[in-house]
């Protein structure tokens, strides 16, 4: 069908544009990111609608057809998803749009005889498949389908530069006029380098990764919307290229690291595994019964959720134990520091989840100087986000990560699964100070004690 | 469209992603880079053309699967981030469950006796 004349075309495809670039405006705010991520996917419908009734299309039922299968798919998984498996699913929606861009490419690449497409062709298979294999091997790390560990060998940064170069060349034979059968050896090529940038990234860095590819996929779309001189699609692409670009450095400067380090890191041999040494100092253990009497009798608690609350899925029983003590008349706010959980504000979702009002959700910059006025500091699987050695030791790992104020509290309680150091690998003098209480055991676990507790009071 | 145009519009699409996201609070990164990967979707337009235009059945399977994979990209993507911010509810909202609105409606005046 061709009932729409160019300009119409490309007056609906500006609409959707600007539906994009408000959706992620609306995402700004708490208030306005529901209503923001609606008015994007209307903008996308409003996009797909237009396609059909603009250019002259054959196969339309096929087309529908894999329309619902995709759909069909997607969307029973999105809707049915645990709130703590979603990073693996971003990361798994986020490959087959690179997967798909990369198949756009190369199916045009017998179309076009100009060098500059051709480029962007090159451009596009080359990203589109790093990003695909790239979110393949993440998803297997976030999905326990394969060791979260960075995964190195001798000769790793050689075949990584060997496979780089072989692209390069095989882009360029592209580029000169090659046949589609190049377009096969750099779709390859793409996916190897894509398995080999993500494998030695380990552990918390895995969601920055995701980010990374984001943005990769985002730049991927937009060279294919030059491809097919399709400005929405280069518009949208660009977008959450840049917008992708900006959050990753978010990301990592939450972090205290660079994107190049955690990329490259493992590379160097700076790994950052975490170390399993566990300290021999002494710590003041205690019971599940101390810690609910500390808690009770307090007038105000702040809870501080970390990554050992997302593995344990703790958070409806943390959200639970702050209703018990709000019925107590305590005033209860969770600290949240921008990287806990698995993801930079993975554990909002977590807690929101819980059913806890997100003005209960206090951000790390707004609740640090309301530790000196607080009785317990509730530290749930936590361990980096509070060392205080991001501020005093200048060789640490983690020196210079801004970090949760909690040794300002009267009381510190800690509930650890064991003595072994956090992710980073260091230990936390914190815990050896005389106002910290330790409380071992699974966070889930720990939490329902101090919940029985906490009500038997 | 001609390069230049096309470059235009890629350079002010560069400042504009820039630009909407620099102020996003930590809480919402992760919904945002959600929502940024179902945008990304949209490639589902380009693999829609592709298909349309395909006369031999290979180059229309393999466009066929670029349509499944953008589709679910593209519902997936925004359907999640749907849910994600389905969450973010604040205390004026009425809760889902009418039992957990009646505990917390009569927990928020005694808390503010307690503590005066």
């Amino acid at each position: 069908m061709t009932l729409l004349n160019p300009t119409w075309t490309a007056l609906l495809y500006l609409a959707a544009a600007a539906c994009f670039i408000l959706a992620l405006k609306g995402l700004n705010s708490p208030r306005t990111a529901r209503r923001g991520n609606l008015i994007g996917a209307f903008g996308a419908l409003l996009a797909v609608v237009t396609v059909f009734v603009s250019v002259k299309l054959d196969n339309i039922p096929w087309i529908l057809g894999a329309i619902a299968v995709g759909a069909g798919v997607a969307a029973p998984v999105a809707r049915r998803v645990q709130m703590t498996q979603m990073p693996q699913l971003v990361a798994l929606f986020n490959g087959v749009g690179g997967g798909a861009a990369a198949l756009v490419a190369f199916l045009e690449l017998s179309h076009t005889e100009d060098a500059w497409v051709r480029l962007a062709i090159v451009f596009t298979l080359l990203v589109g498949a790093v990003s695909f294999a790239g979110s393949a091997v993440t998803f297997a790390k976030l999905q326990g389908l394969m060791t979260t560990r960075p995964v190195t060998f001798p000769g790793l940064p050689v075949l990584m530069a060997l496979v780089l170069i072989a692209a390069i060349a095989a882009g360029a034979v592209v580029v000169v006029g090659g046949s589609p059968g190049w377009g096969i050896v750099l779709l390859i090529l793409g996916l190897g380098a894509g398995v080999l940038l993500v494998l030695p990234v380990g552990g918390a860095d895995v969601p920055i990764v995701i980010s990374l590819l984001n943005a990769f996929t985002g730049l991927a779309v937009a060279a294919s919307g030059l491809v097919l001189g399709n400005v929405l699609l280069v518009v949208a692409g660009t977008l959450v290229g840049a917008s992708g670009t900006i959050l990753t450095r978010a990301m990592a400067a939450a972090m205290g690291r660079s994107v190049a380090g955690i990329m490259f890191g493992a590379f160097k041999g700076g790994s950052t595994a975490g170390s399993t040494v566990v300290s021999e100092r002494p710590v003041r253990s205690s019971s599940a019964e101390d810690v609910a009497v500390l808690l009770g009798y307090a007038q105000r608690v702040i809870i501080v959720p970390g990554y050992g609350l997302a593995v344990a899925q703790g958070q409806h029983t943390a959200a639970e134990l702050a209703l018990a003590l709000e019925a107590r008349g305590i005033e209860v706010d969770f600290a949240i520091h921008p990287v806990a959980g698995r993801m930079p504000g993975h554990m909002n979702v977590l807690l929101a989840e819980a059913n806890v009002p997100y003005e209960s959700l206090k951000e790390m910059s707004d609740i640090n100087s309301e530790f000196k006025t607080t009785d317990v500091a509730l530290v749930v699987g936590a361990n980096d986000v509070v060392n205080p050695a991001a501020k005093t030791t200048s060789g640490s790992p983690i020196y210079g990560m801004p970090i949760l104020e909690v040794a300002d509290a009267r009381q510190v309680v800690f509930l650890k699964r064991s003595m072994r150091p956090g992710f980073a690998g260091i230990e936390n003098e914190l815990l050896h100070e005389p106002q910290t209480t330790l409380l071992f055991g699974d966070a889930k676990d720990s939490l329902t004690k101090v919940l029985g507790a906490v009500k038997a009071l | 469209m001609d390069g230049m145009s096309l470059l235009t519009i890629t350079v002010l699409a560069v400042f504009v992603g820039f630009e909407v996201v620099s102020k996003v609070s930590s809480t919402l990164h992760t919904p945002l880079m959600s929502g940024a990967n179902a945008i990304h979707g949209i490639i589902l337009v380009g693999a829609i053309i592709v298909a349309g235009q395909a006369g031999d059945p290979w180059v229309l399977a393999i466009a066929l699967l670029a349509v499944v994979l953008a589709t679910a990209n593209l519902v997936g993507g925004f359907v999640v981030t749907d849910r994600m911010l389905e969450m973010f509810r604040g205390r004026q909202r009425p809760p889902s469950n009418p039992g957990v609105a009646g505990e917390s409606g009569s927990v928020e005046p005694a808390k503010k006796e307690r503590r005066q």
